[in-house]
């Protein structure tokens, strides 16, 4: 699913990371932990593909079958939930997408706000939000960046039962690993 | 039909966005009415047809200019080139249906210009309605190539303005003398060269 030799990434002068060796299998977890700062963000940026590496080789699946979501949820606020993940699901050309966007919404409490502006909701709801946007087309490997930003109780336990989900390779960034350490099959600890 | 049914997608996303924030559209109507009621009073009486319109010219392409470094705000600010590009459209459908947005808001403010500018000055001909609407398509097509260029920059409402207004100049000299032929041909050139470039601009840093 996921192999990396040596992988290295620089901003100018600047080294985020470098000489990382992965072999994530289908399936697997990786859980990266490591203090504000210390690359992490630049790590998932790299195995999405929205940054390329300085060095090393990489071997990653499809783009279309990754699901990524960042510090931000990735959902514009002007709109509602229900236009946001309609357009998101046009674009992954999902069929039948409205009874799987019905389903996700239901699943993350937002379907009684679905026709509700994204710039009214607090930080949590959009945060659920963004975790149906990246599981709206089942993607083979999701990434995950902080994913319990912002999340209450409820939140929480609802990302409990995603992360819990069978046939998906993870790789999820935390500085505080402990609630999800149980899930990992493998750990990357940057300093 | 998939990459038009994403562009449609896309542009509609971009209309809808404006129609909730009224931020652009109303900023380029007012700036637009502005100019021209500023031109009208600055300029002396007698003033030849030829000079009134190139004032119009000027006022166009500065309001295209605002209206253009708003058109990637929601992108820049929510992280949203992130996930589109993750998608599998293709990535010039990106550019092609905030091109087309962009035209829409170029439309909607010279509704409202061009009888302003006939009202104020002297009157207006079917050939500048004509080198308008072609115009038009020039701004849209490269101005949104350099707004997304500008986003990814550092220095990013310098940017836009550096790279736009030369570009810009042809339609000027294309617009003043009428010259509709010309236009066309930069339309062509520049949409070509922009849904080509565009795969670059949001390509992997």
């Amino acid at each position: 699913m996921i192999s990396a030799r040596g992988l290295a990434k620089r901003y100018g002068d600047k080294r985020v990371f470098a000489g990382i060796d992965l072999e994530l299998e289908d399936g697997g977890f990786l859980l990266v932990t490591g203090p504000n700062g210390s690359g992490k963000t630049t790590l998932l940026r790299v195995l999405a593909r929205l940054a390329a590496p300085s060095a090393g080789e990489l071997v990653l699946p499809e783009r279309h079958t990754i699901g990524y979501l960042g510090h931000e949820p990735l959902v514009y606020r002007e709109l509602t939930p229900l236009e946001n993940l309609t357009l998101f699901g046009r674009l992954y050309r999902l069929p039948e997408r409205g009874e799987r966007i019905g389903m996700l919404l239901e699943r993350f409490g937002l379907w009684e706000v679905r026709h509700e502006r994204v710039a009214s909701f607090s930080r949590g709801m959009q945060q659920r939000l963004g975790l149906c946007r990246v599981l709206l087309h089942s993607p083979s490997l999701l990434l995950l960046d902080e994913p319990a930003n912002a999340l209450d109780a409820d939140g929480l336990a609802l990302l409990d039962g995603v992360l819990a989900e069978t046939g998906h390779t993870w790789v999820v960034s935390t500085h505080d690993p402990a609630h999800v350490e149980h899930l990992a099959t493998q750990r990357l600890a940057f300093a | 039909m998939t990459y038009a049914g994403d562009v449609a997608a896309l542009a509609r996303k971009d209309l809808l966005l404006e129609l909730r924030a009224k931020e652009t559209l109303p900023s380029m109507l007012l700036f637009v009415v502005a100019a021209l009621t500023i031109f009208h009073f600055a300029l002396p009486r007698g003033t030849g047809h030829q000079a009134a319109l190139g004032l119009l010219w000027s006022a166009l392409i500065f309001t295209a200019l605002l209206g253009l470094t708003r058109a990637f705000v929601p992108e820049r600010e929510q992280g949203m080139f992130d996930a589109l590009i993750l998608t599998p459209c293709d990535r010039s459908a990106i550019w092609l249906g905030k091109a087309l947005a962009v035209l829409a808001f170029l439309v909607a403010a010279e509704v409202v210009a061009l009888p302003a500018f006939a009202a104020f000055f002297s009157g207006l001909d079917g050939r500048t309605v004509a080198a308008v609407a072609l115009a038009d398509l020039g701004i849209a097509t490269v101005g949104t190539l350099f707004g997304a260029m500008a986003v990814a920059g550092r220095a990013r409402e310098l940017l836009l303005p550096v790279l736009f207004l030369p570009t810009a100049i042809p339609i000027v000299v294309g617009g003043v003398g009428g010259y509709l032929w010309f236009l066309v041909l930069y339309d062509a050139i520049f949409a070509v060269f922009a849904w080509a470039a565009f795969e670059y601009v949001v390509a992997e840093a």
